[in-house]
């Protein structure tokens, strides 16, 4: 704090690309448009002359609009439909880290096992395809998934292969294409495979930071393998578990890409709503409105996320003392 | 001694996946409440020996006996052995108590029963009433001091110790040298202690295993091991000596420094060539206007006090000889030096031999 000029370009940083932005989108959701009032005057001769509120006159109908303070669009923003929409939104971003969690971490902890060859190799393998562009890789699944797709030409060739199964299958409804695109669960699927590495990556790093002596210590006094783990790998990995969370559910929530992509603009979430008002419905002011309610149910999360974090830390501290 | 061997170690080797042979087929038995010490520089295998007992290590080949049974293939787990690690390695998210507790906890043991114990344990190491402590909170010394009750609070028959007080300053290190010797004696539990510090092993150690290159080269008594070494490295590797090049004349007459030594050992064969070491305070030094004859003279070259002793440097010709003595001679004083025939000690050559006498003799530059 002792030289004020070295933080300024930060802070100046800060203004320009976090402050201003925020204050805009406050500033948006808040308002909403209307036309500027005018009184329209009819000259003797026929004509109309439009009278501004400071006083201009003009020739022309005003086109212009103004914003206007108002709290319809929060009005609006707690219909059903939105908050359906909202609800929908949160749970297909808790089954997705949910799923992420469950194969993220056994494959950050065999990664990080010792008797694991060359794991920086593996973790660059499952790393690799997040270098490819994020819209190519969603495009990649739906080759697979659609209904003439990879996935569906192969269970066809299989059915035709082993008539028996074919018959089996069809006596259960089973169809012979089966619709893999265009639902919840396609979208869960594509927001998986694109967030996992944002959970392995945060479990892997503090899983391999424990010191293996810790372990060692804890099968010294009797841990088996599984009890060693409970003990002293979980614990030690809950702050990577923590951020693991953040940086899938967070991008999961606000997603749009993947729902309208993998779910063919059957299954809209929050995110595709209001990229909507800033695209074909163009109201920013809405837009804007819905913005701050996915940033208030997101900041919730993180705060609640934030107190499991402080939580653990003073009950910690609490045995200690 | 036989029938009271609690583990045996038979030809244990371990190869690394480089092909280093940390362990050359290492053999050693050790007897109930011994307390035993591997004694090495680094990189000796006194590491991985232990490692291998307490399973944390595989050997490549092997047998590794506790209580006549073989416990290769047991995990740590599964051992009745606990070791106390070289960074002590306490769980930093536990508390005092709760460390010492780890091992009780996890057998199922009843909870107050265990608080009472963990006390026990606490008051034995000397740390009363530091149950609640944080383990950051804790000096290196008393950091040691839980490792060793957290080991100790599970009752095994055979303690670890790996460096243990490597980290500690010299104060403290005699101190713990001496509670751990008495905790030894006071539990009855047989330890294994490693260290590279040669004055730590003769301190504490019942025997002294003392090992180069994944090999143990002589084992015994510190006593044995200070007294009677049995090869050149050994004799450098503890304490301060004088290693010399020599000709065994015949039996019980040795020719070194150009002088010929009545000596007690005998066996080499006659104009065998030895190692000779003389220990710096059994070199005696004499004025010139002694009588004795055929003993090989010298000049004080250098002469340091050290607190008990002085030290000097006298040279002989080629050689330069330490002697540690309480009577100081001035720098530049003519000196007749003599050795009893049982201080000096004669060893077979071995393959570290020249590098040894390579560097006493740079001592002379």
């Amino acid at each position: 704090m002792k030289n004020k000029a070295l933080t300024l370009p930060f802070v100046l940083w800060a203004m320009i690309f976090i402050v201003v932005p925020l204050v805009m989108i406050v500033w948006y959701g808040v308002t909403i448009e209307e036309p500027i009032p005018y009184t329209e005057i009819i000259q003797p001769d026929g004509s109309v002359i439009y009278e501004l509120e400071n006083g201009s006159r003009t020739t022309e109908k005003p086109w212009q609009k103004r914003a206007v303070v108002s709290l319809s669009n929060f009005k609006r923003m707690l219909e059903p439909t939105y908050l359906r929409l909202l609800l929908r939104s949160l749970k297909v971003a808790v089954i997705t880290t949910v799923i992420c969690l469950a194969l993220g971490y056994p494959v950050a902890l065999i990664l990080t096992g010792r008797d694991f060859k060359r794991p920086a190799l593996w973790l660059m393998l499952l790393i690799l395809p997040m270098w490819m562009n994020f819209l190519l890789r969603t495009y990649s699944w739906m080759s697979i998934l659609e209904n003439s797709g990879i996935l569906n030409s192969w269970i066809a060739r299989l059915r035709e292969a082993i008539p028996v199964l074919d018959e089996w299958l069809l006596a259960r409804g089973v169809r012979r294409r089966i619709i893999f695109l265009y639902n919840e669960n396609a979208v869960i699927l594509g927001m998986v495979y694109n967030y996992l590495s944002f959970m392995i990556m945060p479990i892997y790093t503090v899983i391999e930071k424990i010191d293996r002596s810790l372990l060692e210590a804890a099968a010294d006094l009797g841990a088996s393998p599984a009890k060693s783990f409970m003990r002293v790998t979980l614990p030690y990995s809950l702050p990577g578990v923590l951020e693991g969370i953040t940086m899938v559910f967070v991008p999961a929530v606000t997603t749009f890409v993947i729902s309208q992509l993998m779910g063919g603009g059957k299954v809209p979430l929050i995110g595709d709503i209001i990229q909507n008002q800033f695209g074909k419905s163009s109201d920013w002011h809405f837009g804007a409105t819905l913005s701050l309610l996915v940033m208030v149910v997101v900041l919730a999360f993180m705060g609640a996320l934030g107190r499991i974090d402080k939580e653990d830390e003073q009950s910690k501290e609490v045995r200690i003392l | 001694m036989e029938n009271n061997v609690i583990l045996s170690v038979k030809d244990l080797r371990v190869v690394f996946e480089d092909g280093f042979v940390a362990l050359g087929g290492v053999s050693l038995d050790i007897g109930k409440n011994e307390f035993v010490t591997l004694l090495g520089p680094s990189g000796c295998g006194k590491t991985t020996l232990l490692r291998c007992i307490g399973g944390f290590e595989k050997p490549t080949s092997g047998e590794i006996l506790y209580k006549g049974e073989d416990i290769i293939h047991l995990p740590p787990y599964k051992r009745a052995i606990n070791t106390v690690f070289q960074r002590y390695a306490l769980f930093p998210h536990l508390n005092v108590a709760q460390n010492v507790a780890f091992g009780p906890d996890l057998r199922g043991e009843d909870k107050k029963k265990t608080a009472l114990e963990v006390s026990r344990m606490l008051e034995m190491v000397g740390l009363a009433g530091y149950e609640k402590r944080k383990i950051s909170s804790l000096s290196g010394g008393q950091q040691q001091r839980v490792a060793i009750a957290r080991a100790l609070i599970n009752k095994p028959d055979v303690l670890l110790l790996d460096e243990p007080l490597a980290a500690l300053d010299l104060k403290l290190r005699r101190e713990m040298q001496l509670e751990l010797k008495r905790i030894q004696r006071e539990s009855g539990i047989t330890f294994i202690f490693v260290t590279h510090d040669q004055e730590e092993a003769l301190t504490m150690s019942d025997r002294v295993a003392v090992m180069r290159s994944g090999e143990i080269l002589q084992l015994g008594t510190p006593e044995d091991i200070y007294n009677e070494p049995q090869s050149a490295f050994v004799a450098d590797f503890i304490g301060d000596s004088n290693i010399l090049a020599g000709t065994m004349v015949r039996d019980r007459l040795v020719r070194f420094l150009n002088c010929e030594f009545p000596c007690v050992d005998g066996g080499f064969g006659e104009q065998a060539e030895v190692d000779i070491v003389v220990r710096p305070e059994d070199l005696k030094l004499r004025t010139m206007e002694d009588p004795i004859e055929g003993v090989p003279q010298g000049v004080v070259e250098s002469l340091l006090f050290k607190g008990v002793h002085y030290e000097m440097k006298v040279r002989s010709g080629d050689s330069v000889l330490l002697v540690h003595s309480t009577h100081a001679r001035p720098v530049g004083t003519r000196v007749k030096m003599f050795v009893a025939p049982e201080d000096i000690q004669v060893m077979h050559k071995s393959d570290c031999s020249p590098d040894v006498l390579k560097r006493h003799a740079d001592r002379a530059k």
